[in-house]
């Protein structure tokens, strides 16, 4: 049979506040374990949550962003479990009324085609501390210091139908994220996480199977693997005749391969009910307002301006408008040189190939945007060419200087002088004789690719230096 | 010494008549000689108090003083305070020593009192008789076969015996009222939101509120003077403004009208307790307050749904008493599950693991709707109720409890006649309204107390009606024979 696959994704995003959701202990990543762990992320007795104002206002600017309904009240509700990393033993997150209604936004593929993924819902929650179950000969170490870091979970719709589709929609929503400033969208360190819920239903059918929910699902590339090997887990199932059990699978990358967790944490009642200890969060259009004016330009505005500005190509534009400082260096890069379309292939071509062959992000590019458009203009104005320029921005990049400082000191002006060239192609055609002759006698076809040869021969005499449209144009007149 | 209210200590240790270590240490040998008869401390740190007081001493020599200092006051071992043990009555926090003060501890030690020691009370908070903490019950002064009351049966024990000028409380469900009933002193539980919950071990967040315990309204004035205001920590706590809740204390009752609940008059009100209220009720009437009778309809639904959201609130606020990072933990755990499980099983007594059994099944998949959302649809009704009849009338006055004191023993059996108990003063909080209970007279030498019900954030104005009964009256003013005893 030909099943289709229906994905929902929950992600859990920190946001990027300096201190916790409701102490005032600073949020750091990689602090000593417990330094950053106070009486109430210990929860000790009689200690309080404050609501920290700063996540509402990236929770709202995130509802913003995706066009949501964004709730003049919601309530945080205490979900109850016991873990030892759960120091209250309970969660305060949102269960009813969270604070982030529904929305919805739009994710391009690689082919140019798009599609809109709607959002169910955000709530706000505390992040819970971490178990450290090596080094400590056979005991469980605690580390509150994640305890209490404030988290958005983001709820799409099952709207995602492969692999591909998830991957585009969390790469949408980390762009998205990290344009409102609202997270550091950092994977490595778990700024991003993700659950994917998952199931199977014959092509055509309107009905949802039974889901299974794979936890602990940390980068695009483990999101795309195991949504690749539930498929076929849960294919073979229902090939045989079988049924999908209702669970939480945990994917471990290690093993490529999901597993059930116990079915015990799969049966915990949470026993969700309004946080006592913390009022309604209740905002007002004031409010959502002046977080409306403060939005900057999302990825999908600028996408469109891209394309319509620039007469970029939409894959173009979806890559360049990716992260707001890659953004921001293009359009840079485009306003010196004054060429937005060879900007935009030398930031895609050169500029991130480089990054990515150095591991450095834009943020820390060695070369400005600046520099660089003054290297583009220099192709533009025919001082050297394109493939020259490839050379200084090799030197650009190892800090030799600017663009006309390197050109100047290695000699690499492009030689647009029409006596110097024309003395270079006649002693190219005197060394020579044989082939012109045998140009000449050629027919149109092959003397197109025998005039190859004379214009290496120029380039190799001149040391690349010659302007190529120059040498080509001599040799046109002369082989007659 | 130890007769004087705390106005008049205020007033000595102003006038250099005593020192603050006098007054300290007559209290501390008093602790000495007479809390063996009934068990309201503890914890005591002589040497610490002593300390604090030699520096209040300091402070009133050199003309730094603030309103309470150099005063001792004792305080229920629910409120954490810095370097001191604070128990809240369980074994499961009998070594918990917390490395800060509560908001309330604060605000004494910034007016200048002298922390005395910590007083016995029901675990956690929960029960009616003292009987349920760790550390043994406390005796009532009036008679030691008889319960103090609870859960802040120590600090009303201790006021009454004369083993502190006054004390501090928390009330959830009557636990500073009845307890005051009970030992013939004055409490006071404040509108909810008034006095800062921080660093009070929570019992049932929703209904938790500190108060004053004194002999007299006046002394509980001067004391929430002190407690009440605003805490930004607390985000329950409110920012409606304080008064000085002694400046009204004297005013006429003239014109006040004071509404009697015919609910909290009726079946299963002892008959003498009831002709105590009643004479209580004709000295206002003498000073020109007019009573009327009024109804609180949804009075017997008062109990099953405080016994709903407290043990609901409670089961997940006694979560974080697992054994990994304070507080008592079983030995050689095995694994998770049985460090989990033999720590609370071990550390909690009867009465708080028969609430987290309530409260985890009112709030559990399947039951939420009919338990706890409904108990809360209650709330509300229970809640209107009040506010009509404060249309009427400006307080609500009635008995405290159905009875006088009980004997040790006569209840610990029975769950729901101890919850019984509360009957009169459960709604209050669940209205998060202020309610106070004043000594009204005795039967057969056991004191009963009156209680005053008012609006929201209407302290002022109880304070004063208590304060003018108090003034006609001298049922606040009578020393247990217990208490006449020990060091002067």
């Amino acid at each position: 049979m030909q099943w289709e696959t229906v994905i929902g994704l929950e992600v859990h995003l920190q946001l990027a506040t300096e201190s916790k959701i409701f102490s005032g202990s600073p949020t750091t990543f990689g602090a000593e374990p417990n330094t950053q762990a106070s009486a109430v992320d210990l929860a000790m007795p009689g200690m309080l949550p404050v609501l920290n104002e700063q996540a509402v206002h990236y929770a709202v600017k995130f509802g913003l962003g995706i066009g949501a309904q964004i709730s003049k009240r919601s309530v945080f509700d205490r979900k109850n479990y016991f873990y030892p990393d759960l120091p209250k033993g309970y969660q305060i997150s949102q269960f009813e009324a969270p604070i982030v209604g529904k929305g919805s936004f739009e994710i391009l593929m690689e082919d140019g085609s798009s599609r809109t993924i709607g959002i169910t819902r955000a709530h706000l929650e505390e992040d819970a501390g971490k178990s450290l179950h090596e080094d400590f000969n056979n005991h469980t170490g605690i580390d509150l210091n994640r305890a209490g870091t404030p988290l958005l979970e983001i709820v799409s719709e099952p709207d995602i139908r492969n692999a591909a589709e998830a991957v585009a929609y969390l790469k949408a929503l980390h762009s998205l994220v990290t344009y409102l400033g609202i997270s550091d969208g950092n994977m490595a360190e778990g700024s991003m996480r993700c659950d994917v819920n998952i199931s199977l239903r014959p092509i055509g059918s309107k009905t949802l199977g039974t889901r299974a929910e794979i936890k602990n699902v940390n980068s695009f590339r483990f999101v795309e693997k195991a949504i690749h090997h539930e498929f076929q887990r849960q294919a073979d199932i229902l090939e045989e005749g079988g049924k999908i059990t209702q669970e939480t699978r945990l994917y471990d990358a290690d093993r490529d391969e999901t597993r059930s967790m116990r079915s015990k944490e799969v049966a915990n009642d949470y026993r969700y009910f309004p946080e006592p200890d913390l009022l309604p969060v209740v905002i007002d259009d004031i409010y959502i307002e002046s977080i409306r004016k403060s939005l900057p330009e999302l990825p999908a505005d600028k996408r469109s301006r891209f394309t319509a500005q620039y007469g970029l190509g939409p894959y173009d534009a979806n890559v360049l408008s990716d992260s707001r400082p890659l953004a921001d260096y293009f359009e840079a890069v485009a306003g010196e040189c004054g060429d937005a379309k060879i900007a935009a292939n030398w930031v895609q071509v050169e500029l991130l190939g480089q990054l990515n062959r150095a591991g450095v992000t834009i943020e820390k590019c060695p070369v400005s945007a600046t520099a660089l458009g003054q290297l583009i203009s220099r192709i533009l104005d025919n001082t050297i060419s394109g493939k020259m320029a490839k050379q200084v921005f090799e030197s650009m990049w190892k800090g030799e200087g600017d663009a006309n400082e390197i050109i100047e000191a290695r000699g690499l002006l492009q030689v647009s002088d029409t006596g110097a060239i024309d003395a270079i192609v006649n002693d190219v055609l005197s060394a020579n004789a044989a082939q012109v002759q045998q140009y000449l006698d050629a027919d149109e076809a092959k003397r197109k690719k025998l005039v190859g040869f004379f214009v290496g021969q120029v380039m190799k005499l001149s040391k690349g230096q010659a302007n190529p449209q120059m040498v080509n144009e001599l040799l046109a007149k002369k082989l007659i | 010494m130890h007769t004087k209210s705390v106005a008049q200590l205020v007033k000595g240790l102003r006038e250099r008549q005593f020192s603050s270590v006098e007054v300290t240490r007559a209290y501390l040998d008093r602790i000495d000689a007479l809390d063996s008869q009934y068990n309201s401390f503890i914890t005591v740190d002589a040497a610490a108090a002593l300390a604090a007081a030699g520096g209040a001493d300091e402070r009133l020599a050199s003309g730094t003083a603030n309103a309470l200092t150099g005063i001792p006051i004792a305080h229920k071992d629910i409120f954490c305070t810095d370097g001191v043990r604070t128990s809240c009555g369980s074994r499961m926090l009998d070594n918990f020593v917390p490395p800060y003060d509560a908001s309330v501890i604060q605000r004494f030690k910034s007016a200048g009192a002298v922390l005395l020691g910590k007083t016995n009370m029901d675990e956690f908070a929960m029960g009616s008789s003292n009987e349920s903490s760790f550390y043994g019950p406390a005796r009532n002064p009036w008679n030691t076969d008889l319960v103090p009351g609870g859960s802040s049966g120590g600090s009303a024990a201790a006021v009454a015996g004369l083993l502190a000028p006054a004390a501090t409380g928390t009330d959830t469900g009557g636990s500073i009222r009845q307890p005051a009933a009970f030992c013939g002193i004055t409490g006071l539980k404040p509108t909810y939101g008034r006095v800062s919950r921080l660093g009070i071990v929570a019992f049932a967040s929703s209904l938790d509120q500190a108060g004053p315990m004194a002999h007299s309204a006046e002394d509980c004035a001067f004391l929430l003077n002190t407690m009440a205001g605003h805490d930004p920590l607390d985000s329950t706590s409110s920012t409606a403004a304080t008064e000085d809740y002694c400046a009204t204390l004297g005013d006429s009752l003239e014109g006040l009208r004071i509404g009697l609940p015919t609910e909290y008059f009726g079946e299963g009100l002892d008959v003498a307790t009831g002709e105590c209220i009643n004479n209580a009720l004709k000295e206002l009437e003498a000073q020109g307050a007019t009573l009327v009778e009024m109804s609180l309809p949804h009075s017997a639904l008062t109990i099953p749904t405080y016994y709903i959201i407290a043990p609901a609130e409670a089961s997940t606020n006694l979560a974080r008493f697992d054994g990994v990072r304070y507080g008592y933990r079983c030995e050689n755990p095995v694994d998770l599950h049985d460090l989990y499980s033999r720590t609370r099983q071990e550390g909690f007594g009867e009465e708080v693991k028969r609430r987290i059994l309530v409260g985890t099944y009112a709030l559990s998949a399947g039951y939420y709707d009919a338990y706890y959302k409904k108990a809360q649809q209650i709330r509300r009704l229970i809640t209107q109720d009040f506010m009509h009849c404060f249309e009427q009338v400006d307080v609500i006055a009635g008995p405290t409890t159905p009875g006088p004191a009980f004997a040790l023993g006569a209840k610990s059996d029975d769950p729901i006649s101890m919850y019984l108990e509360d009957v009169y003063t459960l709604a209050v909080n669940l209205a998060g309204l202020p309610g106070m209970s004043l000594p009204a007279g005795f039967v057969e030498g056991k004191p009963v107390g009156l209680q005053l019900i008012g609006r929201h954030f209407s302290e002022a104005r109880l304070l004063n009606v208590a304060h003018r009964f108090q003034q006609a009256t001298d049922w606040h003013l009578r020393t247990p024979d217990s208490a006449k005893g020990g060091t002067l």
